[in-house]
């Protein structure tokens, strides 16, 4: 059985973003880069099916140099060889761009299954797993919680609004991860030292004969509101400071 | 040379930081207040390998040096200086063994530790040999294929979880301590006449526990002793040099632990109107504290990147390795308690009450000062090697 696992290096959620002088795009030089963690669950199911199943697993990324750093850290955890699509321009690409260069890398590794993260917490567009599908011919499963594989069959769940959707497909098929999935684990230290003489094949757009023909177009990236100052609510009794308190939800926040 | 962390040591450093903002974090005030040893930060290590670090791989272990060592110890003293000295004594305990064990007791008692399911712990300090080694009176006498051991040990961090204690003992009293008149022997857990005693109350690191260790006639297989009669003191001397910077580490985590709330916390808390970090009195005391930490951090990663070339048995330590393990516990530890001071400082009251971390990362830094050789006995230690 051979698993691949799409991997995004996004910025870490704490990292504080700027955005750049040309308005559409982040400052990207003093960032911490991290694997999407939405991508780690499908590691981590992978690895499930590694043990279990005697999976092989394949981590896949785009992008520039850096984006080795998620892969290897994917080697750590675990699986057994990456391939990074090197290109210093991706980072910010038309996710369909980006679905259609996954696919051509993914294709020769004859995947029976492949784990995207439902989305990526830094864009939010949540296509690339779906459009991956699509380029593939293969059925998928978005927004699992649970996996089970079977004889040429998988069973996923997916909830909908406290209700749970039962999803069976035939392999190969695309799933992507939702929180809940699973508890994903920390490279472990052998782990860590494993990591480094585990393959990473490092190809190119030019490679896999796909060039780049993006239709979408950021065009401008605002920053959330500034924060505005929190305020005390005035008065001298516990019934004067209801009242003011219920006034100020009512004309300023508007909530009530 | 370059001039930095490898790949290996970024990945340890970035992993560790997020185990110990997930797993141990959480806990820390809990374990401060409570003051029980911390089991859950045992496992959460033993589940990760990370007890692994620094023993070599025929051991167990996964090889990757004192440096990989530290930068866990300082992600983990962070967040929870308490729980960081469960990794440091680790290292000070089986130090011993590395240097002076011969292969086979390393093939006996190096696996379980480098897994982390056995603990260990570090028997030099007695009630009348604390600075001064040369006070130990704690007498083993060789008697057929036993040690008979009598005496009692002061201060031993997690002497009472602990499988096995390295007890450093007279076994020559004509002989010069650090002329061959010391030996250690490897005690395990549940030999007769080994005792556990008072459990001390202390100021910081409360997770941690420390006891006193009675040994009465306590008869230990000669087996155990490590090297030849006569190599305590230097096995000793050499294991302190090893762990001194681990320490140095611990007081860099505390220190960078406790500028990260008070960077936070200032740019938060408004006064005047504004932001007290935009008071320039105020930044430049952040600005300074950043400086010291980062210039201590600096220190401690270059002793160690020294360290991994000094090998770990008999052999004599080069003098410019002493002088920086020296160097680094001495200015690290001085860093942290200033560091963690001014931290309370610029949180003013709220420093200064439980609801914030600085306080305990105060009386935590304290420690860094104190053992493994106070910063007054670093400064003799320096001073020997101009
Ligand atoms: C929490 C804790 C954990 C510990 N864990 C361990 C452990 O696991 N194993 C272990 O063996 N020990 C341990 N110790 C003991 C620790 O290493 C000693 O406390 C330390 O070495 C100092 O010894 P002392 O307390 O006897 O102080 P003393 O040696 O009595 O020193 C008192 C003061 O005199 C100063 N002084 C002494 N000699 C000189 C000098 N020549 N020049 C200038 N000033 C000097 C010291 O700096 C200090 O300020 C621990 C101690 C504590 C508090």
């Amino acid at each position: 059985m051979n698993i691949v696992v799409c991997i995004k290096q996004v910025p870490d959620t704490e990292t504080q973003i700027k955005i750049a002088s040309d308005g559409k795009s982040i400052e990207t030089d003093d960032i911490k880069w991290v694997m999407n963690p939405y991508d780690e669950f499908g590691v981590e199911e992978a690895l499930v099916l590694q043990k279990e199943k005697g999976a092989e697993v394949t981590v896949v990324g785009a992008g520039p140099q850096r984006v080795t750093e998620a892969l290897r850290t994917a080697l750590a955890m675990g699986a057994d060889k990456a391939v990074l699509i090197e290109d210093d321009d991706f980072y910010g690409a038309d996710p369909i761009t980006v679905a259609k260069v996954l696919a051509k890398a993914i294709e020769p590794l004859n995947p029976d299954i492949i784990f995207f993260g439902q989305r990526a917490v830094d864009d939010d567009s949540g296509v690339v797993g779906s459009a991956v599908a699509e380029f593939l011919d293969m059925p998928q499963l978005s927004v699992v919680t649970k996996v089970e594989v079977g004889d040429g069959t998988v069973q996923a769940h997916r909830p909908v609004e406290g209700a749970t959707l039962v999803l069976e497909s035939t392999l190969p098929c695309v799933i992507t991860a939702q929180k809940g999935l699973n508890e994903p684990r920390y490279a472990s230290l052998p782990g860590i030292m494993k990591a480094k003489k585990k393959p990473l094949e490092v190809i190119s757009l030019a490679d896999l004969g796909v060039e780049r023909d993006d239709k979408l177009e950021i065009v401008a990236l605002n920053p959330p509101p500034e924060r505005a100052p929190g305020k005390q609510v005035e008065g001298e009794t516990g019934q004067e400071i209801a009242i003011n308190l219920v006034k100020l939800l009512r004309e300023e926040a508007k909530v009530i | 040379m370059l001039y930095d962390l490898t790949d290996e040591q970024r990945m340890l450093q970035e992993t560790v930081r997020r185990i110990a903002k997930e797993q141990i974090e959480p806990g820390a005030a809990e374990r401060d207040a409570k003051a029980e040893f911390p089991w859950d930060v045992v496992q959460v290590f033993r589940d990760n390998g990370l007890f692994a670090c620094d023993f070599k791989e025929a051991y167990g272990g996964a090889e990757m040096g004192v440096l990989a060592l530290c930068l866990a110890v300082e992600e983990v003293a962070k967040v929870c200086a308490g729980s960081s000295l469960v990794l440091l004594v680790h290292e000070l305990g089986s130090m011993p063994i590395l240097l002076g064990g011969s292969h086979e007791q390393k093939e006996r008692w190096l696996p379980g530790l480098a897994a982390g399911e056995k603990l260990v712990a570090f028997g030099l300090t007695e009630p009348g040999a604390g600075s001064d080694v040369g006070g130990i009176r704690t007498r083993a006498i060789k008697k057929g294929d036993k040690y008979i051991i009598n005496g009692t040990k002061q201060f031993i961090s997690h002497a009472d979880v602990a499988d096995y204690i390295c007890v450093a003992c007279v076994t020559d009293p004509e002989a010069k301590p650090h002329k061959g008149g010391l030996s250690i022997i490897v005690v395990e857990k549940g030999t007769p006449g080994l005792s556990i005693g008072k459990h001390e109350d202390k100021l910081g690191i409360r997770a941690s526990s420390t006891c006193e260790v009675i040994l009465e006639d306590c008869e230990v297989p000669a087996a155990n002793l490590l090297g030849s009669e006569g190599d305590g003191f230097h096995i000793l001397m050499k294991t302190l040099d090893f762990t001194r910077p681990c320490v140095a580490s611990q007081a860099v985590g505390i220190a960078q632990g406790a500028l990260d709330v008070a960077v936070a916390y200032a740019r938060e808390r408004q006064q005047f109107g504004q932001a007290i970090i935009t008071f320039q009195g105020l930044n430049w005391m952040l600005a300074d504290m950043d400086t010291q930490v980062e210039a201590a951090r600096q220190l401690v990663y270059k002793t160690c990147s020294v360290f991994e070339d000094v090998p770990k048995d008999l052999s004599k330590v080069p003098r410019e390795a002493i002088r920086l393990s020296a160097m680094s516990k001495l200015f690290a530890a001085e860093t942290a308690m200033k560091v963690t001071t001014d931290a309370v400082q610029i949180l003013g009251g709220y420093g200064y009450v439980k609801e914030y971390p600085v306080e305990r990362m105060m009386r935590d830094a304290k420690i860094t000062q104190i053992y493994e050789g106070t910063s007054q006995i670093q400064k003799v230690v320096i001073a020997s090697c101009l």
